[in-house]
């Protein structure tokens, strides 16, 4: 079995649940070991062995308490060297997406980037990468050694497969980084990153003014912590919502369990960024409106008088 | 400020993908392009900084196909300076292919800036600025979404899962950005008349194939068709009824 190295993530010195995936998904590859940069003991790093990791190995620097891009670059980079691993698997998260791409280019290889879906076929690492946000799928074959991948959050659900996940901690010396993390400014409690969430409810212009948006954040509420609220770029544009919060080509793409669309037409380029998800619900006024499409379930009503209505029964079954 | 902002030339946010002949590229036909919407935020950021800096040059390089000659008019239209065309008919698969030959470009330019789109819409790669800043030696920030410079050293602000990264840097840097750094300015009808003389150069460049290989580009699989449960309010408890019965997502 080829030896797979699996970049796991930390916020505050406790694991990222995008880790699970990241030695899943990196588990279909071969042998996987698990990596993290921290400054300490990592919170959760022991659950690793149960998603599939041999062994855990913790790069420790006094510098690593909060990403350090540099630091952690050469970090992974020289871990990578000094293994013969046939891959180096990141999340495609915010830190992944900054990280992995500067650890392909000290390694002198391509990054596939994004990918959901991969597989070893008689040596060849084959993936696909969603493009044109996801109007398509590259079929690519990575020939790279190592192959460097990223995995897009939210689409390997995490397998338990119990092994070792022997815990190893190595010192490591790097230079001070020129890029420092000053701060991590904390989104308001408990919100969810639409990339993340298992459960998405996104608002367009049919809410017709910014406060309306209290009628999808209150169904949010109502699934308990599990829901993000998103929204389309008409309203993103019109500055209602945060950029943060935008799904489409020019936003985030997302692949929740469950994505509801609340007063949104759906234009190709929203399309493009939640057609993935696996349950789509659409509430629109307009029973000729495109969201009815790709909807797996519709219902065609004044959001005003629907939204609140299944924010009741949602309470009800959670209550 | 000496500012360069590499950009792309990209299908339309609007553009129903369709796989050529091949099998492995996008079907251009009837296909419009535009500049790469996360690079307007690059561009639009090396002018006001140029601006506020009351001199200097924003210089923007593209790597792209004789039609690129277009996308880079639009950034000057926008009131870049000047532009430099790596004319090549393909662009691989591999971003740092892409990223080596940018930085051979950019290598001794003396820039203090180095701006990118923190992505291109159609390749979705996330990785040519950092990959450039690698190459380079600089340091390099991705997704900023708010910027503050004060002579060499800079602060910037960039999103992760829950929160908000407050970034310190030096310059000379690379950044990469995101939507909210700034309001990309339409051009003038004056901004397009200086544009069509403005300096473009052109100069082909040879890309190594890289290693990544497209074998195919197919349509994503097609969704079953949904059904409309009903009209109004009284449609939810049916609604609720299938996400729970039939879909099991509640």
């Amino acid at each position: 079995m080829s030896a797979i190295l699996a970049v796991c993530e930390h916020r505050d010195g406790t694991l990222r649940k995008v880790s699970h995936e990241v030695v899943t998904g990196a588990h279909r590859l071969g042998d996987v070991e698990a990596v993290l940069c921290a400054a300490g003991p990592v919170a959760g790093a022991d659950q690793l062995g149960r998603f599939g990791a041999h062994t855990v190995v913790t790069l420790t620097n006094a510098g690593f308490a909060r990403y350090a891009p540099e630091g952690y670059a050469q970090a992974i980079a020289e871990r990578a060297k000094a293994g013969s691993y046939r891959a180096i698997v990141f999340a495609a998260s915010a830190t992944g997406r900054d990280l992995a791409p500067r650890v392909a280019a000290k390694l002198g290889v391509g990054l596939a980037g994004d990918v959901t879906d991969v597989a070893a076929e008689g040596g060849v690492i084959l993936a696909t990468r969603p493009v044109y946000a996801g109007k398509a799928l590259l079929r690519v074959k990575v020939t790279a050694q190592p192959a460097v991948l990223s995995l897009r959050p939210n689409v390997f659900t995490p397998v338990e497969r119990p092994k070792a996940g022997a815990a190893e901690t190595v010192a490591v010396t790097v230079p001070a980084g020129r890029v420092t993390v000053r701060e991590i400014k904390a989104a308001e409690a408990g919100a969810l990153d639409v990339a993340e969430a298992t459960i998405v409810i996104s608002g367009g212009r049919g809410l017709k003014e910014p406060a309306n948006f209290k009628v999808v954040e209150e169904l949010a509420r109502a699934f308990g912590g599990r829901a993000a609220v998103g929204a389309s770029r008409a309203v993103v544009d019109a500055g209602w919502r945060s950029h943060a919060d935008q799904v489409g080509q020019t936003g985030k793409t997302v692949s929740p369990t469950l994505y509801i669309a609340v007063g949104i037409s759906g234009a190709i380029q929203h399309l493009a960024g939640m057609r993935t998800s696996k349950v789509i619900v659409a509430i629109n006024k307009d029973k000729d409106a495109p969201i009815f499409k790709v909807a797996d379930y519709g219902v065609v009503g004044d959001l005003f008088e629907v939204v609140p209505r299944l924010t009741e029964e949602i309470k009800k079954l959670h209550g | 400020m000496k500012i360069a902002v590499c950009v792309k030339r990209v299908p339309d946010t609007e553009t129903r993908v369709r796989p050529a002949a091949d099998g492995r590229t996008l079907d251009e036909a009837g296909v419009k392009f535009i500049l790469n919407p996360y690079d307007e935020f690059a561009v639009e950021e090396a002018l006001q900084r140029k601006e506020k800096a009351g001199a200097g040059e924003v210089v923007v390089i593209c790597l792209g196909p004789a039609a690129a000659q277009e996308t880079i008019r639009t950034a000057l239209a926008m009131g870049v300076d000047r532009g430099i065309l790596l004319q090549t008919d393909r662009i691989p698969a591999d971003g740092f292919e892409t990223a080596k030959a940018l930085a051979a470009e950019l290598k001794d330019g003396g820039w203090d800036l180095i701006l990118f789109g923190k992505m291109a819409i159609d390749d979705y790669n996330h990785q040519v600025g950092p990959m450039v800043a690698e190459l380079l030696g600089l340091p390099c920030v991705t997704a900023v979404a708010h910027l503050e410079l004060d002579g060499g050293h800079g602060v910037a602000e960039r999103e992760i899962e829950g929160g908000i990264e407050v970034v310190e840097f030096p310059l000379p840097a690379v950044l990469t950005a995101d939507k909210g750094l700034n309001e990309p300015r339409y051009p003038a009808l004056k901004g397009i008349m200086a544009a069509k003389k403005k300096p473009l150069d052109v100069r082909p460049v040879q890309l190594g194939a890289g290693s990544i290989e497209v074998l195919a580009m197919t349509p994503p699989p097609t969704r079953k068709e949904g059904k409309i449960v009903g009209e109004g309010p009284g449609a939810v408890p049916e609604l609720v009824r299938l996400l729970r019965e039939e879909a099991k997502v509640l």
